[in-house]
């Protein structure tokens, strides 16, 4: 087992496990955004369970911070032993004749999600920690949906968040497909998961897009 | 056919090395890359100068020898093909070409345009073999029924001449193909199977050791490689690797 935790195979399985990890975190969240835009209501129901849910809250959350946290690190880590792997760089190298944008730029569109990540913290996690451990305020449940729709008011705030979701589009379209080569998947079944990984690299990031979009033109 | 080339030249491992630009004419269509550069070195030993030293040695695309980084492409623009099976009609006069060494930590510049990859006969060495008794009682292995479609992917990565050109191509310089051929081409062989657990974890160290990066998917490797190893390889090599580990 030693040899999972420090090899460059192992390491990049723990990518793609984390990876994967995210991306299932993301179709979830999408879910639930998209209710505040059907309802309200619902919205505000969801929220609320979320935010209180024992499991959610002591086991799910924690699991969640630390498939973030793991993730970004051991891209940084990955990323500082591939540029130490080419001492001097080339004179002329033409990337975009053999790879794409994308597989070749990780690093920057991790890097946006990234700093995206702190604004989005920031945003909702940071005021939601205040509001429930610091502050005190009587429980309520129909708050989520007003705290939501006052985040993008700004067209500033709904811009950069616009631009995070383009470059989570970009981390994903070679992400979420290259995490199964990591774990070893290239079979017949590889174009189909590679179709179904581009599809959904394009729809949810649109799909955030569309949600931010759709509050700040109901607020104008 | 009037080229301006600009070559890397350095003296030897530990100097440090430039780009030098060299006007050459009466090049030839059909001229191999590494003709033209005879023509160069001809003309500059002519001039009493050094000559630039590259690797050759088939001038057939088997051997693995000749490695030059051609534009920003190992083994130049053209696809499945080594440098010497490169042709200059793939240029147009009056062009310039960028021709660099292959660049890697693990593959240090001996001089000019030769790098020393030995770092690919340490992998091998680690456990790119069958440790089979060959003292007179060979077993032939047609005796042994495989599948046709194992003996294909086997033979497919057993064409891997080595000649480095995925890690020049790969943004982090990994090895992960040329290793996974080595790999892939004994486990899919019951031959090969009985040690595939050692062979893939010693491999897979010693490719570390060697200070190559890590495989990022970006699938370069895969496009320039003269004799079109498939990532499937690499995939079977995490897959074996991970197996491996957890037993």
């Amino acid at each position: 087992m030693g040899g999972l935790l420090k090899s460059s195979v192992a390491k990049k399985f723990a990518m793609a496990l984390s990876g994967l990890f995210l991306v299932l975190f993301l179709a979830q969240h999408f879910t639930i955004n998209l209710t505040s835009v059907i309802s309200p209501d619902t919205f505000n129901e969801i929220s609320h369970f979320m935010g209180t849910n024992f499991v959610v809250q002591a086991i799910l959350q924690p699991i969640l911070i630390f498939g973030v946290v793991f993730h970004f690190i051991m891209g940084f880590v990955l990323e500082i032993q591939n540029r130490n792997a080419r001492a001097k760089s080339y004179v002329s190298y033409n990337g975009s004749a053999n790879s794409s944008w994308m597989s070749r730029n990780m690093i920057y569109s991790g890097a946006v999600v990234l700093a995206f990540l702190g604004l989005h913290f920031y945003d909702f996690w940071v005021p939601e920690l205040a509001h429930k451990y610091i502050e005190s305020h009587p429980e309520d449940a129909t708050r989520y949906y007003g705290e939501l729709v006052s985040k993008f008011v700004s067209p500033v705030r709904t811009g950069l968040y616009v631009v995070s979701f383009v470059f989570l589009m970009l981390h994903l379209l070679h992400g979420f497909s290259s995490s199964f080569q990591s774990m070893g998947v290239n079979n017949k079944y590889s174009e189909g998961i590679r179709k179904f990984t581009v599809g959904y690299a394009i729809i949810i990031p649109l799909g955030f897009i569309f949600i931010a979009a759709f509050h700040y033109f109901n607020n104008l | 056919m009037k080229l301006t080339l600009k070559i890397w030249r350095q003296e030897n491992a530990t100097a440090k090395g430039k780009m030098v630009d060299y006007n050459i004419d009466g090049i030839d269509g059909d001229m191999s890359f590494l003709e033209m550069l005879d023509v160069l070195n001809e003309g500059l030993v002519n001039k009493g100068e050094q000559p630039v030293e590259f690797d050759h040695d088939c001038r057939e695309g088997i051997c693995g020898s000749c490695s030059l980084q051609i534009n920003g492409e190992p083994h130049g623009p053209d696809k499945f093909i080594t440098t010497c099976q490169l042709h200059m009609r793939t240029f147009k006069d009056g062009d310039t070409i960028v021709i660099e060494p292959f660049r890697a930590k693990a593959f240090p510049v001996i001089k000019d345009l030769i790098v020393d990859r030995t770092a690919f006969d340490r992998i091998q060495q680690a456990y790119g073999y069958i440790s089979v008794n060959t003292s007179g009682n060979t077993i032939d292995a047609n005796t042994i029924p495989i599948e046709k479609e194992n003996a294909d992917d086997s033979f497919n990565a057993a064409t891997c001449i080595g000649c480095g050109a995925c890690v020049a191509a790969c943004k982090n310089a990994s090895a992960m193909l040329f290793t996974s051929a080595k790999v892939s081409q004994f486990a899919l062989l019951p031959q090969g199977e009985v040690e595939a657990d050692r062979r893939v974890l010693a491999m897979v160290e010693q490719m570390d050791k060697e200070g190559f990066g890590n495989c990022s998917n970006t699938g370069a490797c895969e496009l320039e490689c003269p004799k079109g190893i498939s990532l499937e390889n690499i995939a079977r090599m995490n897959r074996e690797y991970l197996k491996a580990s957890v037993k």
